[in-house]
């Protein structure tokens, strides 16, 4: 157990994000016009109020670690006092926006699984301290499952820090940008700027008509394509004992880490044009609530990008180590398929070996889809009409994760049902494997 | 052989009294539009009256074989360590629903359901897609459902 502590004192200034840029302006714009004169004062009150709410809530927000929880106690009026038992965390990152990074503050947040998965932040702490704490807690979290399973790990070292890190990969920067100039959001991007360079060349006064009108769509291809270099730029993936750390980001930086076994499921997306230069991309998905209010751009990705853009060879490799025992595609559905679904024929395959499942599928790009076994919530059958017309079905394989879908896509009546009870069969193996 | 024949035994289906239920909603909505065309057709409008009166006799008598085929689809099935839930008849679906990945079961019923005794049971997985309900049990057998899964399924319960 340790001190109850406080947050960083510039939290309020931090978190209040664009406001806080806001209020300076005014209070600036205040002092420069207002000298002498008197009009500026409900101004000043009000960023006074800002100002006086902001210190009260940095002052009543505390943390401490109890045991195996972390608990957090903030509000005045509506006290509330979360406790957060560690054994059940997720991940934990550490996330830096920009002017976090200006006033050399990190936020720390820990994510745990379940439908209902909560999310706490402990918003901000000294960049220094942030990283040594997560450590700590990762530790203490590793120690509290170790308590709660198996007695026979009792010895093992719970407190031990696990700062030893092997790097697995970066990407570099080049590669970035071409793989997204070449991706499906930097073409749309593309398009519509040539289409304007294209305009203003052509007739340069309905140019400037035409950029004023469009600004908006502009604004709004560009966005994506900015945002997925901002989250992807300079991503490391690196492999420690307490489970994968991630790094990555332009302006607003972001680590975190996932931990060994959380992984729900992982895909390889290998977009058409993508396909010629021999690139993927692989993300994993985990479980745990994705969207839920005051959670910041990066915590709103569906996935986690393990691999923006890398080589099949390099795909494979870190593959290996986050599916291990991983069971090749093979076997083309039955070519009747053809008739059900034309565009995807050439991509449907599956596998499995004893404790992984794999699907391929997709139109245009290919998709390759890896659940383990142990991770099956449930498996579903489905037929359609067309379907049952071909002598065909379709066999799910549902995952806690929210953004991957494995789906044994048009086989053989025969074999879906072969696959549905050989698959019941060994996700029971792999439950009563792990539960013993 | 596929799980679905394994089980031919075991399988049971909602209550009879869903059957019944579902007649009398189609029934409903059928003789509604008839008095409708009917009166269409005193109207004066004859011809087209009775097109509709014909019209509504049809889709009432489409939508009863519909709601009989699709009563006679659903069945579930208790095996050791999974439940199998059948349903469909466009779209047949058969889930397999282990009970240790239960992480809540719903017993519901609406003003209608409850009329005539019955209930529906839904399980609910961390997964969102599983999506495993049996409408129109009889009261009794829901609760007997709901208690036998939560009491196996907190046996066998494991981590995400």
């Amino acid at each position: 157990m340790t001190e109850w502590k406080r947050l960083h004192p510039l939290s309020p200034i931090v978190r209040g994000g664009r406001a806080t840029i806001a209020v300076g302006t005014v209070l600036l714009l205040s002092l420069l016009a207002g000298r002498g004169s008197r009009g500026s004062t409900p101004e000043l009150v009000i960023v006074g109020i800002v100002v006086v709410l902001g210190f009260v809530s940095w002052f009543v927000t505390r943390w401490r670690i109890d045991g195996d929880d972390l608990r957090i106690e903030s509000g005045v009026l509506r006290r509330q006092s979360l406790r957060f038992p560690l054994s059940q965390v997720q991940a934990i990152d550490i996330v830096r926006p920009g002017l976090a990074r200006i006033f050399g503050v990190a936020e720390l947040r820990l994510r745990t699984g379940g439908s209902s998965g909560d999310t706490a932040r402990l918003a901000y702490l000294a960049s220094h301290e942030a990283e040594p704490l997560r450590t700590r807690l990762l530790a203490l979290a590793e120690g509290a499952r170790v308590h709660e399973g198996t007695r026979e790990h009792e010895g093992a070292p719970a407190s031990e820090p696990a700062d030893q890190e092997h790097v697995l990969t970066t990407v570099p920067t080049g590669r970035l940008v071409a793989s997204v100039l070449i991706s499906d959001v930097g073409i749309l991007a593309e398009a519509v700027l040539a289409a304007l360079i294209a305009t203003a060349l052509l007739s340069p006064s309905a140019a400037a008509a035409v950029i004023g009108g469009g600004a908006v769509w502009i604004f709004a291809v560009l966005t994506p394509v900015w945002r997925r270099f901002n989250q992807e730029y300079r991503l490391s993936l690196a492999e420690a004992p307490d489970g994968l750390r991630l790094r990555s980001g332009l302006i607003a930086l972001s680590a975190e880490t996932i931990r060994p076994g959380r992984v729900q499921a992982v895909r390889m997306v290998e977009p058409l044009l993508w396909r010629a230069l021999g690139w993927c991309r692989l993300e994993v998905d985990l479980a745990g609530k994705q969207r839920s209010k005051g959670e910041g751009q990066a915590e709103r990705r569906p996935l986690r990008t393990v691999l923006p853009v890398g080589s099949r060879a390099l795909a494979e490799e870190l593959l290996e180590r986050i599916v291990p025992d991983r069971p090749g595609v093979q076997s083309p559905p039955p070519r009747r398929t053809l008739l059900k679904s034309p565009l995807r024929y050439r991509m449907l395959a599956w596998g499995r070996s004893e404790t992984c499942v794999a699907t391929t599928s997709g139109r245009i790009r290919r998709v390759t889809v890896w659940a383990p076994l142990e991770k099956v919530q449930s498996l579903r059958r489905v037929q359609g009409p067309l379907q049952r017309r071909l002598h065909l079905a379709t066999v799910h394989v549902d995952t806690a994760g929210h953004s991957v879908h494995a789906a044994i896509r048009d086989r053989d009546t025969a074999e879906a049902d072969r696959a549905l009870a050989d698959l019941s069969e060994l996700a029971r193996a792999e439950r009563r494997k792990k539960a013993r | 052989m596929s799980i679905e024949e394994a089980q031919s035994g075991s399988w049971w289906s909602p209550s009879p009294r869903l059957l019944v239920l579902r007649r009398l909603e189609v029934a409903t909505l059928t003789l509604a539009a008839l008095s409708a065309a009917g009166v269409v057709a005193a109207l004066g409008h004859t011809t087209i009256g009775l097109a509709c009166l014909g019209g509504a006799l049809v889709l009432g008598l489409a939508a009863e074989r519909f709601v009989s085929r699709r009563f006679h689809a659903w069945g579930y099935a208790e095996r050791e360590d999974d439940l199998l839930v059948r349903r469909g008849v466009m779209f047949s679906r058969l889930s397999v629903v282990p009970y240790g990945r239960m992480q809540f079961i719903d017993v519901t019923a609406g003003p209608l359901e409850r009329s005539f005794g019955l209930a529906t049971v839904r399980m609910h997985t961390a997964a969102a897609a599983s999506d495993a309900r049996i409408p129109g049990l009889d009261r009794a057998e829901a609760a007997r459902l709901r208690d036998r899964l939560a009491e196996v399924g907190e046996a066998q319960a494991a981590g995400l």
